[in-house]
């Protein structure tokens, strides 16, 4: 009998409704956003990376190489030698170690150069194995395995024959046309960076890196003439990223380089013993990391921000619930009025009461529920650029049970403030009984 | 019970101050008003007369003395079940501002029947629905055209708004309705034109009618009017105030 009368009555003020609706909404999708944001990119962080033991790298940051590495966000400042890998997967504690040679890109998505290794020993999530939704791994210098995501936004099906490019930003600095690789087989989706990377062999890179350099020419005075007039020509600022290049030094090592390696140990005790040995090694300037340590100490980098991120949001919330209480507040002058003819017609005070409280809380749950489709509109429709631009993969998901703790709060608050114009009009229509003194 | 069925109202040294150290406003040594009876109280403005009319409606309690209203007590009565008395008993009609601006006429007519069960069912007992009911007392008012039921109050003048007033406190036949000055916005021929329909449905549902006003030139109407200085015995006699009970 209240609700019919609390809903007319706040149609007739539908404008202040809406813009309250509004802006709880605004303030709402802004929180949750922050928080789902915050925690997606928490859990893809954490299930980019199972059961690898130690991460080695050329010598850098320990936080720049798992950043680089794994999640491949910024480049990795050096890479390392050939040698250096074979050193460690030889060492007697280890019982796999992947090799992982990044730096090229096709149309906006890593490429990463690796070995079988990496189908059979890497591990994502809760240890769960690389699968291939179709066809199989690559084989040899001339075939690739898709990511998840690469196939789908590019549309690539199985026996498409692809040209990779030099360098790793969307625009690519040089085109290898030598060295078309086919597709062989495309992953199932990890919800990880490695459905935005292009899986090719370390012979296949090699071999699109010997036939840039056989472009070039046989005389390095020649090639580099040529390069510094391409880099005239083009108004590039660099046409070459020093990576995995195949040749014979001068004293006769590989001149292969790679970028990382990912090392799986015998037992995860002497991850701490490797660790420091890699480290301390004289044979190359070199990092290893332990990528659970790491990427805590990513989390206390980025727990201020996030803490303000939250703060900030929190006070849009509480500046919604405010204006939604000045609504209130200035529409109760007007309303006295019509409580005490509610008053006069039989409505109990907690009628009047109720009604107020009514109108906050339902204004605060339409204001939810507006901001979380907000959200989700939002998250969708921004997908592409969470995902290119910040590495942040964002499934939608029913909310999470901290979310819906978010959203009860919000309400609990909003019928709380309800109560104090709801309290006052209680107060006044006591006093006014029937009598309207204005 | 004589005194529940020939009386309406029956007030024996009542009286009633808004703060306890004043003085009162409503100091009443008797007052009987009968079943079926049309009574005028007649004052100047301020002389306490609607917080008599409060007093009678249970809005406010007496803080002494004996109020029975329909053979209540209602002094005996808790808050929550003076407001159910009221609604199921008493329709009220102001001087103005008596509508629910957001509601049409007839949702406004109908609304007594959202918080009385029993004025519900006292118009469903006729078989018609509480809309029916609404309609048919806004035809024998004057206010029979269908669209004109169907607007939004504040479309209509004030002469039709005291006309809607009216419909909704007779709705589901009330025993008592309270007029507190509801002419004195009207011009001369209306307000003669307005009582008439009044008393017609009151004399219908067998309604009995308390109406204040200033205007002694409409008691001629009555079947009895009460001069309310009379009625009233406040302490040293000159005119009280009607102080504000608001506290803000």
């Amino acid at each position: 009998m209240i609700l019919p009368l609390a809903i007319k009555s706040l149609r007739n003020r539908r404008l202040t409704a809406g813009l309250t609706v509004l802006s709880i909404a605004l303030a709402v999708a802004l929180l949750l956003g922050v928080e789902r944001i915050r925690h997606e990119s928490r859990e893809t962080f954490a299930n980019s990376v199972s059961g690898t033991d130690l991460i080695v790298g050329a010598r850098t940051s320990p936080v720049n190489l798992l950043l680089s590495s794994v999640f491949r966000i910024g480049n990795a400042t050096n890479n390392m030698r050939w040698e250096s890998y074979r050193r460690i997967a030889a060492a007697p504690e280890v019982a796999w170690a992947i090799p992982l040679s990044l730096g090229d890109s096709h149309r906006g998505f890593h490429v990463l150069g690796t070995t079988q290794d990496y189908f059979d020993h890497f591990r994502f999530g809760q240890d769960r194995k690389l699968e291939l939704v179709e066809g199989e791994r690559f084989a040899d210098a001339n075939t690739m395995v898709l990511g998840a995501d690469v196939a789908t936004a590019l549309g690539y099906r199985l026996g498409q024959q692809i040209v990779i490019a030099h360098g790793s930003g969307d625009v690519a600095f040089a085109l290898h046309k030598d060295h078309p690789f086919r597709v062989v087989g495309i992953l199932a989706r990890t919800g990880t960076p490695v459905d935005r990377a292009i899986h090719v062999s370390l012979e296949g890179l090699d071999a699109v890196h010997a036939t840039e350099s056989a472009e070039d020419g046989a005389d390095p005075l020649a090639a580099a003439m040529r390069n510094a007039k391409q880099r005239d020509m083009q108004g590039a600022s660099r046409n070459d990223h020093d990576h995995g290049q195949l040749g014979i030094g001068e004293n006769g090592k590989s001149a292969r380089t790679i970028t990382a390696v990912l090392v799986g140990l015998k037992s995860r005790n002497k991850a701490p013993f490797l660790q420091r040995q890699v480290n301390e090694s004289r044979d190359e300037p070199l990092t290893a990391i332990l990528p659970g340590a790491t990427l805590l100490d990513v989390w206390e980098i980025v727990a201020g921000a996030e803490k303000t991120l939250i703060a900030i949001s929190a006070l849009v919330v509480i500046m919604g619930l405010a204006g939604m209480l000045i609504a209130l507040l200035t529409s109760l002058g007007e309303r006295r009025r019509e409580m005490a003819v509610l008053r006069a017609l039989g409505a109990r005070p907690w009628h009047v009461f109720a009604l107020l409280v009514g109108e906050a809380a339902f204004l605060t749950l339409a204001g939810i529920a507006l901001g979380v489709a907000g959200l989700y509109v939002a998250l969708a429709a921004g997908k592409p650029w969470l995902e290119q631009g910040l590495g942040l993969f964002i499934a939608p998901r029913s909310p999470s049970t901290a979310e819906f703790g978010l959203m009860m709060l919000v309400a609990a608050s909003g019928v709380l403030i309800g109560l104090i114009p709801a309290y006052r009009i209680y107060r006044l229509s006591l006093a006014d009984g029937m009598t309207i003194r204005i | 019970m004589t005194d529940a069925t020939d009386n309406v109202v029956l007030l024996s040294g009542a009286h009633f101050s808004w703060r306890a150290a004043s003085r009162p406003v409503v100091a009443i040594d008797s007052l009987r008003v009968r079943r079926g009876e049309r009574l005028m109280l007649r004052g100047p403005s301020g002389s306490g007369k609607s917080t008599l009319l409060s007093l009678l409606a249970g809005v406010l309690t007496a803080q002494g003395g004996s109020v029975r209203v329909l053979g209540h007590e209602l002094g005996a009565l808790a808050g929550s079940a003076r407001d159910r008395f009221r609604a199921d008993h008493i329709g009220v009609i102001f001087q103005l501002f008596n509508l629910i601006p957001y509601l049409s006429v007839l949702e406004n007519v109908c609304l007594p029947c959202a918080f009385s069960h029993r004025r519900r069912n006292r118009c469903e007992q006729s078989g018609n629905s509480v809309r029916d009911v609404a309609t048919r007392l806004l035809d024998h008012l004057d206010m029979g055209d269908r669209e004109l039921q169907g607007r939004q109050v504040t479309e209509l003048s004030v002469g039709q708004q005291q006309r809607v007033a009216a419909a909704r406190s007779l709705m589901g036949a009330p025993e008592l309705v309270l007029a507190d000055e509801p002419t004195s916005s009207l011009d001369g021929n209306r307000r003669a034109a307005f009582l008439e329909l009044l008393f017609r449905e009151c004399e219908l549902q067998r309604t009995t009618l308390i109406f204040v006003t200033h205007d002694a030139t409409l008691a001629p109407l009555f079947d009895r009017t009460v001069e309310f200085a009379d009625l009233n015995r406040i302490a040293d006699g000159s005119p009280v105030t009607e102080t504000s009970g608001d506290d803000r």
